[in-house]
């Protein structure tokens, strides 16, 4: 049973750090613009959709895929909020709900219409595959490299929003948006450049997961529930809470699956249920 | 006393009589779509219990299902095991679902809009994966069928045809209609209003906000119970999707079409969702969700609060155009 374990944390950081990378874009436009995204996920299956068309129809190398992914899932995501979210803001959270229930709704129909309702299949390069042995632990080595990118770009995050210009603005503007504006910030402009940046990372996740998570038109449904719950466990607008949540996640979602498989899903919601009432305001508000 | 401070006028309109009596008459005029009656009328009822909730106390739930599952399955499991008595089984469905919305109520009316729609939708995913693992009980992904639903007073079966069942389901809606009326019309209903727009001012002048909310939200689990109730009587089967997400959803999209905030608004748009299903699914059930989709990006956009806001924008309009001619 715990001889199981290290390789159960393993395989629960892979999954944490796929659901961070998508989420994170959901929790800093959360946090910005108190806009709930429940159409997040629409973009994840855009990247992933991206991907497979990349490498089986046009033949691309997986790693030119994944820039492509993230590419399209960026500027899906930048002209969407040009056109439609942006009047959004503001309005009741109902109307919020509803508005990205039926993106959310247009999004399946049409991955089913384009590419049918099956799970899509991802050839990843021969070099990602099999298993290597880390501290007498096995492990994948595809797992191994999605912790690594995530780890990476979650550094390369967490400088720009620390380190440089944008990320201050980015940071004034979640802690207070009406002052940053009163200081001259264009936050309205800061918003459409984190609402694509965002969406393009859950497009990378969203390629990158196709081999653990799946690929199929119900995709943007089926883990909604887990971006949301990241996201709001991990308290809006955190980079460092954001990672935890999704660690946190992660690792319950795939133990409860190995120990107790009788109970399905039923852990990883009962966590949820219980997170959120003792921590209503996200993980880290609680502890500062 | 001024009108503002008076309760709102509970006295029956000739619209509303007009109504019920055009929801009677469906029994004549469309025998052969008695099913499909039922299903919008048991939907209605659902979206009634909703409108309570969300429309008049403001609360936004994402997991209303949670409680309609639960009637669906305490109804359906006590006709399967030799408790076949309708209208007995219909109250203790009634019974259990208020149960569970009264319990679930201190979970869910914490925290603000986003933490009540989580913990509203993790409730409700919760049920949702306790039926799908409790398969002696609830058949699981197989749902519950062979059950035994004795006839209606020992007079009248449940037939083929869905008789006696759009009956028995006008009647049993209409009353539970009734006392959702009385409800939004009676001191308390004004007081939820109020919440809706301003707790904090209503806890100012000494309304008990919390336990309102937990009153409500106590209230219109019963109603979704006895609707769900319903529904497994009527077509003798409960299948996991009572709990699903996308009957939370579709409900809180039928309620929003019809126009929150008003009671027919539920039955209205429970009506205009499931005849335009029923009609375009049947070309492909994949277009109908993209049309669906669309409708609902279209109503948030352009035409708030749903055919009652248009309805009344209209006459408002057309109002003033009397007045400058």
């Amino acid at each position: 049973m715990l001889s199981a374990l290290p390789g159960v944390l393993f395989d629960g950081v892979a999954y944490g750090s796929l659901l961070f990378l998508i989420s994170i874009g959901l929790s800093v436009t959360l946090g910005l613009m108190n806009f709930i995204n429940l159409a997040h996920g629409a973009f994840a299956m855009v990247g992933g959709y991206a991907c497979v068309v990349a490498t089986l129809r046009y033949g691309l190398p997986f790693g030119v895929a994944l820039v492509v992914a993230f590419a399209v899932a960026a500027i899906a995501g930048g002209v969407l909020e040009r056109v439609l979210y942006r009047r959004l803001y503001g309005r009741s959270p109902l109307d919020q709900v509803l508005f990205t229930i039926g993106l959310t709704f247009m999004s399946i129909a049409a991955a089913t219409w384009v590419f049918g309702s099956g799970q899509q299949p991802v050839r990843l390069p021969d070099t990602l595959l099999g298993q290597t042995r880390i501290l007498g632990v096995d492990v994948g080595i595809y797992r191994l490299f999605l912790i690594a990118i995530v780890f990476a770009l979650a550094s390369g995050l967490a400088l720009l929003v620390t380190r440089t210009r944008f990320g201050a603005r980015i940071r004034a503007s979640v802690d207070d948006a009406r002052t940053a504006a009163g200081l001259g910030i264009d936050v309205e402009r800061v918003f459409s450049v984190t609402f694509t940046l965002g969406s393009g990372l859950a497009g990378l996740g969203g390629a990158l997961g196709i081999d653990v998570l799946g690929l199929d038109p119900t995709f943007p449904l089926k883990y909604m529930v887990y971006f949301l719950l990241v996201v709001v466990v991990g308290g809006a607008g955190t980079i460092v809470g954001t990672l935890c949540a999704a660690m946190v996640l992660g690792i319950f979602d795939v133990a409860g699956k190995y120990y107790v498989p009788w109970a399905g899903a039923f852990v990883i919601y009962a966590l949820m249920v219980a997170l959120l009432l003792l921590f209503p305001r996200g993980l880290l508000r609680r502890i500062r | 006393m001024s009108v503002a401070f008076s309760l709102p006028d509970a006295r029956w309109r000739a619209a509303e009589i007009a109504f019920w009596i055009a929801t009677g008459l469906v029994f004549f005029v469309f025998p052969s779509h008695l099913v499909l009656a039922s299903q919008v009328l048991i939907t209605g009822l659902f979206a009634v219990s909703l409108d309570l909730v969300l429309g008049y106390a403001g609360i936004v739930s994402l997991g209303h299902a949670a409680m309609f599952g639960t009637g669906a399955y305490v109804a359906g499991i006590l006709a399967r095991n030799g408790w076949g008595e309708p209208l007995s089984g219909l109250f203790a469905a009634g019974l259990a679902a208020a149960a569970v919305a009264f319990v679930t109520s201190f979970l869910a009316l914490r925290g603000e809009d986003l933490t009540r729609l989580m913990v509203t939708l993790g409730i409700s995913l919760l049920l949702y994966e306790a039926a799908n693992q409790a398969g002696v009980w609830t058949g699981g992904v197989d749902g519950l069928s062979d059950m035994q639903v004795r006839d209606l007073f020992g007079l009248f079966p449940f037939d083929i045809r869905g008789r006696t069942a759009y009956l028995y389901t006008l009647a049993v809606v209409f009353l539970v209609f009734c006392a959702a009326r009385r409800v939004v019309h009676s001191p308390f209903g004004l007081s939820l209003r109020g919440i809706r727009e301003s707790p904090r001012r209503m806890a100012a002048i000494g309304s008990p906000v919390q336990r309102r909310l937990v009153v409500v939200y106590t209230l219109a689990g019963a109603m979704a119970g006895i609707a769900g109730a319903l529904l497994a009587q009527t077509t003798q089967f409960v299948g996991l999707e009572v709990l699903g997400f996308s009957r939370s959803a579709d409900l809180l999209i039928m309620l929003v079409l019809g126009g929150a905030g008003w009671l027919y608004g539920g039955l209205v748009g429970a009506a205009l969702f499931l005849v335009a299903q029923s009609l375009l699914s049947r070309l492909n059930p994949v277009y109908w969700e993209f049309w669906l989709g669309l409708l609902i990006v279209l109503v948030v956009l352009l035409a708030r609060g749903g055919i009652n806001g248009a309805l009344t924008r209209v006459s408002a309009r057309l109002g003033l155009a009397r007045r400058q001619a």
